[in-house]
């Protein structure tokens, strides 16, 4: 019988139902007592759910490394008179007679970027959300490929090993700024960071494009093809529309940044002039003339900008659907909803030159794409107000993950206001490259994609791992984050509006910045406690895999699919047949329902009492 | 010995941290709380969203006050006061809006927490708010992009053919200056003439170039627009100059420009901010390799008369270089003598833009 069979054919055979709602005999042996090796259960693995968690896992490894350099770089920018010898351990030559080496500064600023944004907020994020979810909540038995999926996250591993080795070569990390805006990263004449560094930079990028790409081809394909019967479009929960679309973003986005790292890899090694032209350096004037430095950042910001929203969109959709079910309320607006992720997803596309107001980009292109940038603060306003109204006369349960979600919530509107005054050119020769980006940033994908993360984690843990993380910890851990995250980032706005530029290792050699050393103090003092706090969510996250309060099936009387499944769900997720789905993903306090919720999977049949006129039709 | 010290401490920090941790579960498990859907710790959460909500609103207030005089570079250039009084507008409908919302936001989370036997309303949709609040943001926006949209225009427009012209060029980790002499014509420059005393690579077989001086430090006249003309000979870079509210690159490969018109004297600002210290100062502000955070130039703002002066003091690079210039000769010479007729046609205007 299939018990017996290896796990590819399992997968394989399950994902292979795409008429969903039949019994199938041979599912209903399917559960988590049949023999699999070590490799293929845990390592090499084709099940969504195994991968979802590796990915998980290296995202967090990857967040706590990303944290620690900020630590770093935030002692010398709060202490910039002071020596670190006792760092010495750590940093070794990096640190010159005491004092941090300002080339190992920039690297240590582009290696948080890099680190953050690609390894932790889109493989970590979306990567584990994705994966883990998008079978679970459309009702499929894994990926319409699992094998892809392996290889997806395999080729994240390879990228991530390759971007941590090169930590540790001799003339240090890529140190150009996570934007490695050529020539500075073209040149290693330039700084030392743009030799090997740059060159483990560029060739683990690449692995970790066609790791996203995998992924984001499996992503669409599964939500296209694989749904069960009923789940039509309109019946999706938010989250998985905003999977679906963030993977249409990055397959449409990522290629471009692969053609960009490769004419760069054509420029640095095999004498291409694509972005280099006019340059004396070291000494010596180098042969290339007619390329253009600023094409390269209309290329990185085609990808740069939509990467952003690929960021940020999974967090909200997640947010949507925690924020709906522990108010016990439908989230407000499901279509405008839908509506304002597509109109995001299309508008992101059309306003990456706002990165480039003042690179001597043409002023009219300047102004077309301000007003572009402006537009999309539309759709981003219509979420937040909607969000709102599904707090409105709700009956809110805070649990750790709701008050991620709501605090989620207040960073997006704290940092999405400050765009607008970016996204305005006129003001934006003020602003550009100072600290009041770098907050605005921080606060608008940054944290509050970190939140989107932790309030996932918070609420899916129980159907990852068929425990709870423990809430007490869960609420030392939010209110720990969120007042630090304002202590950090609402005084860099200050320092910001004062003109502070950003990737500066000290101000002290300007009258013009020397007016906030206490203030710069206090922001790094704020930052470091707040990344001590993540640990608390580290201890929780591994102490509770294996010694947290046992869930139930569904333990936040949810209504999506996922929580009709086993309390830790085997291969092929059902161990019978797949539900088929009669209703949309938010009927919760309907009334006349018996229960407050009414999942998915409930026919109208069964819930006369509570069906509403036009649903009549349909019992 | 005292690391040893900290190191013991911490250890049995987190003992003592470990210890509360498992009391705290053990306790929550004999009071049944673990059973219960909502229990205590909801109120809780509840109430320290609204503590949160007035403490953290009043810090914000008084730090925003306590800072404001810190924030503001103070302005010297005309454009520079109409983007600063449209900052401020927009800080202002923005801040209103933050406030507003978290008011919701947390007002909401505490006054419908959950309350036994209460059922949430259900409410799924409605139109007519929906069309409110997609109109109302775009109206606002529409507004915003206008207004920014004409000041944007008026700044990136052409220069007024009177202006200043002075040209910057970044390199690391210095900004070099270049003023065009009395023809008020930047001569011809080339990379590939890049040396240690070239350091602008003057292609001085161009004669426009013959009067154009370099400078250390910026000078500018007040009142009167200056032309920016920025070029960088190695990586990017960024000339920043807050006081200004003037921000542009420097490419590679790729002149840019940018013209402001300065409204105050460094001696009138010195007055001002009552620091007889004080200076303009470029920035570079675009990251461009170790020494990115020093690359500083000094900004005078002159008196026109003053500036005048000045600028008759300089002595052109050419004179100050006659090596320089007599390698050129011996090239021109060449060329000359090659092609007799056409420097005769060529020196004409030249003489005609030095007078």
């Amino acid at each position: 019988m299939a018990a017996n069979l290896p796990n590819q054919a399992q997968v394989q055979g399950g994902a292979g139902v795409t008429e969903p709602g039949i019994s199938h005999n041979e599912h209903t042996h399917h559960d988590e007592h049949h023999e699999q090796g070590f490799l293929s259960k845990y390592v090499f693995s084709t099940d969504h759910k195994t991968i979802a968690k590796q990915f998980l896992i290296t995202g967090m490894l990857w967040a706590i490394v990303g944290g620690t350099l900020s630590s770093l770089f935030r002692l010398q920018l709060g202490w910039p008179e002071s020596t670190f010898e006792w760092l010495q351990p750590l940093l070794g030559k990096w640190i010159e007679a005491g004092k941090l080496n300002p080339e190992f500064y920039l690297a240590l600023v582009t290696m948080h970027g890099t680190i953050m944004v690609f390894f932790v907020l889109t493989a970590g994020l979306s990567g584990t959300f994705s994966n883990f979810l998008i079978p679970l909540q459309i009702g499929a038995r894994d990926m319409a490929s699992g094998f892809m999926n392996m290889l997806s996250y395999w080729f994240f591993f390879i990228s991530s090993v390759i971007m941590f080795v090169s930590l540790f070569i001799e003339t240090g990390p890529a140190a150009a700024g996570w934007t490695i805006y050529p020539p500075l990263s073209a040149l290693p004449q330039a700084i030392p960071g743009s030799g090997a560094g740059m060159t483990l930079w560029l060739v683990s990028m690449a692995l970790f494009i066609v790791s996203q790409l995998l992924g984001g081809v499996n992503y669409i394909t599964t939500v296209i093809n694989l749904r069960t019967q009923g789940m039509s479009m309109s019946k999706l929960p938010l989250t998985i529309w905003a999977f679906f679309l963030t993977a249409i973003l990055g397959l449409l986005a990522f290629p471009v940044l692969f053609s960009a790292a490769l004419l760069l890899i054509f420029d640095r090694s095999f004498g291409t002039s694509f972005f280099l032209s006019d340059i004396y350096i070291a000494g010596q004037a180098l042969p290339n003339t007619g390329g253009s430095p600023i094409l390269f950042q209309h290329l990185f910001w085609f990808l740069g900008h939509p990467e952003v929203y690929i960021v940020i969109m999974p967090a909200m959709g997640m947010v949507s659907e925690i924020l709906a079910t522990n108010s016990r309320k439908p989230i407000f607006g499901y279509r405008a909803m839908i509506g304002s992720l597509l109109g995001i997803s299309l508008l992101s596309f059309v306003v990456w030159a706002h990165h480039m107001f003042v690179t001597g980009m043409n002023p009219f292109l300047g102004s077309v794409f301000m007003f572009l940038t402006l537009i999309i603060a539309v759709p981003s306003a219509v979420k937040t107000f909607n969000w709102l109204a599904t707090l409105w006369r709700g009956n809110i349960r805070f649990t750790a993950a709701m008050l991620f979600s709501i605090g989620f919530v207040s960073l997006f509107i704290a940092g999405g206001l400050t765009g607008i005054v970016l996204g305005n050119a006129a003001l934006d020769i003020q602003m550009h490259n100072t600290y009041f980006v770098v907050a605005h940033f921080h606060l608008v994908m940054g944290s509050s994609a970190f939140f989107g993360l932790f309030a996932g984690v918070y609420h899916w843990f129980p159907k990852m791992f068929g425990r709870h993380l423990d809430e007490k910890l869960g609420y030392v851990h939010f209110w720990l984050t969120f007042i630090g995250v304002y202590l950090v980032f609402l005084p860099m706005h200050y320092v910001g509006i004062a003109g502070f530029p950003r990737r500066y290792y000290a101000w002290t050699g300007f009258d013009t910045f020397s007016q906030f050393a206490n203030l710069n103090k206090f922001i790094s003092v704020a930052a470091i406690l707040a990344f001590f706090a993540q640990f608390v969510f580290v201890f929780n996250f591994f102490y509770s895999i294996f010694r947290g309060r046992r869930a139930s099936e569904n333990p936040w009387r949810s209504t999506t699919l996922e929580w009709t499944t086993p309390v830790v769900p085997g291969h092929g997720n059902w161990p019978g047949a797949i539900p088929a789905v009669h209703r949309w993903p938010y009927d919760y306090s309907k009334p006349g329902a018996a229960d407050d919720f009414i999942p998915q999977n409930v026919p109208y049949s069964q819930t006369q009492s509570s069906n509403l006129p036009y649903e009549k039709e349909m019992e | 010995m005292t690391t040893l010290g900290i190191l013991l401490v911490l250890a049995l920090l987190l003992v003592v941290f470990g210890l509360l941790f498992r009391l705290q579960i053990l306790t929550s498990i004999f009071s049944g709380s673990t059973n219960r859907e909502v229990g205590v710790s909801n109120r809780v959460n509840a109430i320290l969203f609204i503590i949160f909500m007035i403490v953290g609103g009043a810090a914000f207030a008084w730090s925003f006050v306590d800072n404001y005089d810190k924030m503001n570079p103070p302005i010297a250039s005309v454009h520079g006061h109409a983007t600063e009084r449209m900052f401020w507008t927009t800080m202002i409908i923005l801040g209103i809006v933050f406030t507003l919302t978290h008011i919701l936001l947390f007002v909401y989370s505490y006054k419908y927490q959950h309350k036994e036997g209460r059922r949430a309303f259900f409410f799924p949709h409605n139109n007519k708010i929906e069309i409110i609040w997609t109109l109302i943001p775009a109206v606002v926006m529409a507004g915003l992009v206008f207004a920014g949209w004409k000041e944007w225009s008026r700044i990136t427009g052409p220069a007024p053919k009177d202006a200043v012209v002075l040209e910057v060029m970044g390199k690391q980790f210095n900004w070099l200056v270049r003023y065009p002499g009395r023809d008020q014509k930047l001569g011809m420059v080339n990379y590939r003439l890049i040396d240690a005393t070239n350091e602008f690579g003057f292609d001085l077989s161009d004669q426009s170039g013959l009067d154009d001086f370099v400078a250390p430090e910026i000078h500018v006249p007040k009142g009167h627009p200056v032309l920016l003309r920025i070029r960088s000979r190695d990586v990017l870079h960024a000339v920043y100059m807050p006081h200004f509210r003037v921000q542009m690159y420097a490419v590679p490969g790729m002149p840019t420009k940018f013209w402001f018109t300065p409204t105050k004297s460094t001696d009138e600002m010195r007055a001002q901010t009552g620091n007889p210290k004080f200076n303009y100062e470029l920035a570079c502000n675009q990251i461009c390799g170790r020494g990115h955070f020093a690359m500083k130039l000094n900004i005078v703002v002159d008196e026109p008369d003053d500036y005048v002066a000045w600028f008759s003091q300089q002595k052109s690079f050419s004179e100050q270089n006659p090596d320089v210039l007599a390698s050129f000769k011996q090239k021109t010479n060449k060329l000359a003598s090659k092609e007799a007729t056409i420097p005769a046609a060529a020196v004409v205007p030249a003489a005609k833009a030095s007078l």
